[in-house]
C-alpha cells in the first residue's frame, strides 16, 4: 500500500464520517492489472477500497456531471482541470465539491507494459520510479518513465490547480518539454499526406464511442452521433462518417480539452485520437493563449470576444 | 478542416452583412473561382446511393 492510498484513505474518512460530503469519488483496483476502475465511497466503512498507484488514469471529473450531492474526489493535475472547465459550464458547483488533490507522476500506459511481456500478466507492483509485471513464468520490471502514458509524459501540469484537501507533497513540473512536436509532424506533411495519415490512423476505428464516454468534456444528453433526427452523421465504418465522428467529437473539445488521455486509454484498438484535440489545443495555446481549466476566474477561449482575436482567415 | 488534409482555399469563410450586396457577389466569385482551381472534391465524398445499391 503506498502511503498516497493510506492519506486518501484518512482524507476520506474524515470527510465521510464528519458529514463534510455524501460521498468520495476515487479508485479501486480493477479484476484484473492495471485496470483500476472508479469507486464511489458513500460510508467510512468503505475507506479501504481505495487505492492510489500508476494505474488511475481514468478522469474522475466525468462522474461529476450535474450531480447534486456534497462529494469529495480525488483529483490528479488532469482531473483537476476538468473539474475546474466542469465548474466553469455550470456542470457542479464549487461548493459542492472537496477536491482532494494528488500531485501525480503520471500514469503508465497497460499497453506499452503488454507489449513487451511475453504472456498475460496477472500481478503487477511498482516502486517510485519502477513498475514490475508478473505474469505464468516471467517476470519484467520497467523504468516508470519508459512506460508512461504519452500525455503523462508530455504533461506541464502534474499538480491539482484547485484543491482542498492534498494527499502528498506537491511535485516538480516538467520543465521545457516539447508538447506539440507530433502535431507539428503533421502539419508539415502536404495535405494529400495528411488526409492519408488519419486515414490510416481511423481505419481501425469500430466506433464503439469509448472514447467518448470516456471524455469529462462529453455530458451531452444526447450526442449527436447518437441523434437520429436529423441524423447529423452515418452509424456505419464508412471512412467519411468515422472521420466526421472523430473530427467533430475533437471540435467539442476545441478550448476545453486538457490532454488528460482518457480517450485514447479507453481506446480498445489503441488509436491515437489526442491528435486531432492536441491540434487544437495547440491553436489555442498559440492564437489565444489559453490552456484549459487553469483558473476558475478567466473565461474559455471560446466564450469571450477580445478586439485582437485573430480574424486573418475571415475575408 | 485543412489539418486532417482537407485542401486549403476549400473551405473558406466570410463576414457579409445582407446591406453589402456588391461585396457578397465579390466574395462568392473569388470562392467560385478558387474552389474551381482546385478541382472537384475527392474527400469527405461517399458514393451516391444508387450506386451503392
Amino acid at each position: 500500500m503506498t502511503s498516497t492510498t493510506a492519506i486518501l484513505r484518512e482524507i476520506a474518512a474524515r470527510l465521510l464520517s464528519s458529514g463534510a460530503v455524501e460521498m468520495v469519488i476515487g479508485f479501486r483496483p480493477g479484476t484484473i492489472p492495471m485496470m483500476n476502475e472508479p469507486c464511489f465511497v458513500r460510508t467510512p466503512a468503505e475507506v479501504g477500497h481505495l487505492v492510489w498507484d500508476s494505474h488511475c488514469g481514468i478522469n474522475l471529473a466525468n462522474y461529476l456531471t450535474d450531480r447534486k450531492e456534497k462529494i469529495g474526489i480525488v483529483a490528479k493535475g488532469c482531473d483537476s482541470r476538468n473539474i475546474v472547465t466542469h465548474i466553469l459550464e455550470n456542470k457542479i458547483r464549487r461548493e459542492q465539491l472537496v477536491v482532494i488533490g494528488v500531485p501525480c507522476r503520471g500514469m503508465v500506459d497497460k499497453r506499452k507494459i503488454a507489449m513487451k511481456c511475453p504472456g498475460e500478466i496477472t500481478r503487477v507492483s511498482e516502486t517510485a520510479s519502477a513498475i514490475t509485471a508478473e505474469g505464468e513464468g516471467f517476470s519484467r520490471t520497467f523504468e516508470k518513465a519508459d512506460v508512461l502514458q504519452h500525455n503523462c509524459s508530455l504533461c506541464i501540469h502534474r499538480n491539482p490547480v484547485i484543491y482542498d484537501e492534498l494527499a502528498g507533497d506537491l511535485v516538480e513540473e516538467q520543465q521545457g518539454v516539447d508538447r506539440y512536436a507530433d502535431v507539428r509532424a503533421v502539419e508539415a506533411m502536404t495535405p494529400e499526406q495528411r488526409w492519408k495519415y488519419f486515414e490510416d490512423l481511423l481505419a481501425p476505428c469500430i466506433r464503439c464511442y469509448a472514447c467518448r464516454n470516456a471524455c469529462p468534456l462529453c455530458y451531452c444528453p444526447t450526442c449527436f452521433v447518437d441523434e437520429s433526427r436529423p441524423q447529423w452523421v452515418g452509424k456505419g465504418q464508412d471512412p467519411v462518417d468515422v472521420r466526421t465522428f472523430h473530427f467533430l467529437r475533437a471540435y467539442h473539445c476545441a478550448g476545453r480539452c486538457t490532454d488528460c488521455g482518457a480517450c485514447e486509454r479507453a481506446c480498445p484498438v489503441g488509436i491515437n485520437m489526442r491528435l486531432f484535440t492536441k491540434k487544437l489545443e495547440k491553436d489555442c495555446l498559440e492564437l489565444f493563449g489559453w490552456e484549459a481549466g487553469l483558473s476558475l476566474e478567466a473565461r474559455p477561449a471560446l466564450d469571450q470576444y477580445r478586439p485582437n482575436d485573430p480574424n486573418d482567415f475571415i475575408r | 478542416m485543412e489539418h486532417m488534409g482537407v485542401e486549403p482555399g476549400r473551405l473558406q469563410f466570410s463576414w457579409i452583412s445582407s446591406a453589402e450586396s456588391t461585396k457578397f457577389v465579390t466574395v462568392a466569385t473569388q470562392v467560385t473561382e478558387a474552389v474551381r482551381a482546385l478541382g472537384p472534391n475527392r474527400r469527405f465524398m461517399q458514393p451516391p446511393l444508387a450506386e451503392v445499391a
